[in-house]
């Protein structure tokens, strides 16, 4: 066992919170013409039942990856997982997880409200409770209103909290984004942030959340993952005793502070590895 | 001081329909050694003339600005049409005509090419104004050629084993409408149609088909490839062989004429889905059928109606040339081949024009259809705003 691996498991054991999502020793491998890439390797990581954990690192460092193995959409080569206890394919069989992807990816030929409705047709709900929990997830994002508009009537940061609207859509309690944000001005990704730490406040759900900014990474979480590339591994997990209804001033103080220069120190050193 | 800007085009026409006052209207007589006729004797040809020179000198100078000119321009080139056409044959002008009517024509010509630039450039935020201005300009561009088609076949005596003129091929459409129903029964309703749905649909399930198991797409679409390769004319033939002379094979020659455009289309359809789209889709569990339905069959759609379009097309021509192979005294290619025989060459061209309204509805219906179902694609949307 790993010193960070007691660390963590101390840290987890006074508040005796349910694992969510548990990795151990978890490495994934691709086989390509040029020989093995190693997209991540040795990464051990337990995400609590309420965290709002954010990944952090340059491009490269297998964040994406991490995200889409908890997601089921790349298998780990090696290593063990489990999502609420079970297999991540068993746990996306059972819609335990909602994705938000770096695009909003709406099909166009749905209008918003059928766009968040998708994932409540594929579970065959009824056309009320539909329409229902559409309403109420858009209501989430501030998006009321724009039921009957299509995708491209709206601009890009609507379209990403319709995305987000449709991932909350059928309540599962684990979300994951992979940088959600990224595409999107700083104006409205502050507001977007504040938008989502309400949400996050409001329905206790667990949220992980793939980031390559620093302030945003701190601004959000409850805990930051610090990764480094080339095998994308985990160098640093962070810890921050803001509250969850912090706001945008907190980015002003000292312990703000404080965890972002650790952070960046933390990419330094991985980054270093590789020179 | 402005500096004044003439509208050249009706500078031309001014210019033409005033030389066309001096110069000959019509050519000599063989057998009486007269010339047929004069401007002077046809009064309303001489107004006609008058009148553009007035017209054309006046917008020369005031220009053509307003969707108001253009009309008026164009009032005056419909005006001047009909009495050409009536000089042509009530005053003996078919076959003689000669330079001052061809100038005439010139001016016409200036006229209706300056109205219909103006009304084509024409910008109305107005639907109703706009949709109606971009039916004038092809509905007035078809006429004009039709009466150019009118004017010099006849105006030069064009035998008529060359090329009728369309008033005769009009003439021969509306006296033989029951033959030209039963053709285009036999021929539209009963071969192409049932022809291009058979094609079609076969070729959309198996395109289906092929997406799932993937030896299929191996060895599927390359012989596929090889069957729309093969020439309508060696195929015809067997096809009569096989499925009689009726209808049938006519159906049949369509089927393998529009089955692997639909193939090809619909498979590369089908892979339209992005990455993203499918992923998103795996995080909901959603199985084969339902990301069929809700993802990637409504993204193989713009496809999908590219392969109609073509089809749609196809269907008629295969067809009418299959008729050629043996066929029921009864069809639009029969017709066409009986009667080029006949030297009935009218009804020859009653027959094309009658293929070619029949295709163009067809294809315009299946546009329509297209952008009622696919009116989320960029193609279309833009119109929506």
């Amino acid at each position: 066992m790993t010193l960070k691996q007691v660390v963590d498991n101390v840290a987890a054991m006074p508040a005796s919170k349910k694992a969510v999502v548990d990795i151990k020793d978890l490495s994934l491998t691709f086989q390509t013409a040029d020989g093995p890439v190693y997209a991540l390797s040795e990464v051990d990581l337990t995400i609590e039942e309420g965290d709002f954990v954010s990944f952090i690192g340059p491009s490269g460092c297998g964040k994406t990856t991490l995200l889409r193995v908890i997601a089921d959409l790349e298998k780990a080569t090696g290593g063990e997982i489990s999502i609420n206890g079970v297999s991540p394919e068993a746990a996306r069989e059972a819609r335990a997880y909602g994705y938000v992807f770096q695009a909003p990816a709406l099909l166009p030929w749905r209008s918003i409200e059928r766009n968040v409705t998708l994932p409540l047709e594929i579970m065959d709900l009824s056309k009320e409770e539909r329409i229902k929990r559409a309403h109420d997830a858009l209501k989430l994002v501030e998006l009321n209103g724009f039921e009957k508009k299509f995708p491209w009537q709206l601009s890009g940061g609507m379209q990403q909290r319709a995305s987000i609207a449709r991932a909350l859509s059928f309540d599962a309690d684990l979300l994951l984004m992979d940088e959600p944000f990224g595409a999107l001005d700083e104006i409205v990704r502050d507001h977007l942030n504040e938008q989502l730490l309400k949400l996050w406040a409001r329905t206790n759900k667990t949220v992980a959340f793939v980031t390559h900014s620093i302030p945003e990474a701190v601004y959000l979480s409850s805990k930051i993952v610090v990764m480094s590339p080339r095998p994308g591994r985990i160098i640093d997990v962070i810890e921050t005793k803001f509250p969850k209804d912090r706001t945008l001033d907190i980015r002003e103080t000292p312990e703000f502070l404080e965890i972002a220069h650790r952070v960046r120190e933390g990419l330094r050193a991985g980054h270093g590895h590789d020179e | 001081m402005t500096q004044v800007k003439l509208d050249k085009f009706c500078l031309v026409g001014a210019v033409a329909a005033l030389l066309a006052l001096i110069f000959p209207l019509a050519g000599i007589d063989g057998d009486t050694g007269k010339q047929v006729a004069f401007v002077g004797d046809i009064p309303g040809l001489a107004s006609a003339m008058a009148l553009c020179v007035i017209a054309g000198a006046a917008f020369t100078w005031i220009g053509v600005c307003t969707i108001l000119h253009a009309g008026i321009l164009l009032a005056v080139a419909v005006f001047g049409a009909w009495q050409a056409i009536d000089a042509l044959y009530d005053y003996g002008v078919a076959g003689y005509a000669s330079t001052g009517f061809w100038l005439f024509i010139i001016s016409l010509w200036a006229f209706v090419w300056r109205a219909i630039d103006v009304i084509a450039n024409y910008h109305s935020l107005e639907t109703v104004k706009q949709q109606s201005a971009n039916i004038i300009v092809p509905i007035a561009f078809g006429v004009w050629l039709l009466f150019v088609w009118e004017v010099v076949v006849s105006g030069f005596g064009v035998p008529q084993v060359l090329l009728p003129p369309p008033s005769m091929i009009g003439v021969r459409f509306v006296s033989s409408t029951d033959t030209m129903m039963a053709d285009f029964y036999q021929t539209f309703v009963k071969a192409a149609l049932s022809g291009y749905v058979m094609g079609c649909g076969s070729a959309f399930l198996v395109a289906i088909a092929v997406d799932r198991v993937p030896f299929l797409k191996r060895g599927l679409l390359p012989l596929g490839n090889m069957v729309s390769a093969l020439p309508i004319i060696g195929v015809a033939p067997i096809m009569v062989m096989w499925f009689g002379f009726d209808w049938q094979s006519k159906a049949a020659v369509i089927v393998i004429m529009t089955f692997f455009p639909m193939l090809v289309n619909t498979v590369t359809g089908l892979n339209a889905a992005g990455k993203l789209e499918k992923d998103l889709m795996a995080t909901y569990a959603s199985g084969y059928w339902s990301t069929l339905f809700r993802l990637r069959l409504p993204a193989a759609m713009p496809f999908v109606f590219n392969a109609l379009k073509i089809n749609s097309t196809l269907a008629l021509i295969g067809a009418i040339v299959a008729e050629f192979f043996g066929t029921p005294i009864v069809g639009m290619g029969f017709r066409i081949s009986t009667e080029v025989g006949r030297m009935n060459i009218d009804m020859v061209w009653a027959e094309i024009a009658l293929a070619a309204l029949a295709g163009t509805a067809f294809y315009g219906a299946v546009a329509y259809v297209e952008r009622k179902a696919t009116s989320w694609h960029p193609s279309f949307r833009v119109r929506r705003h």
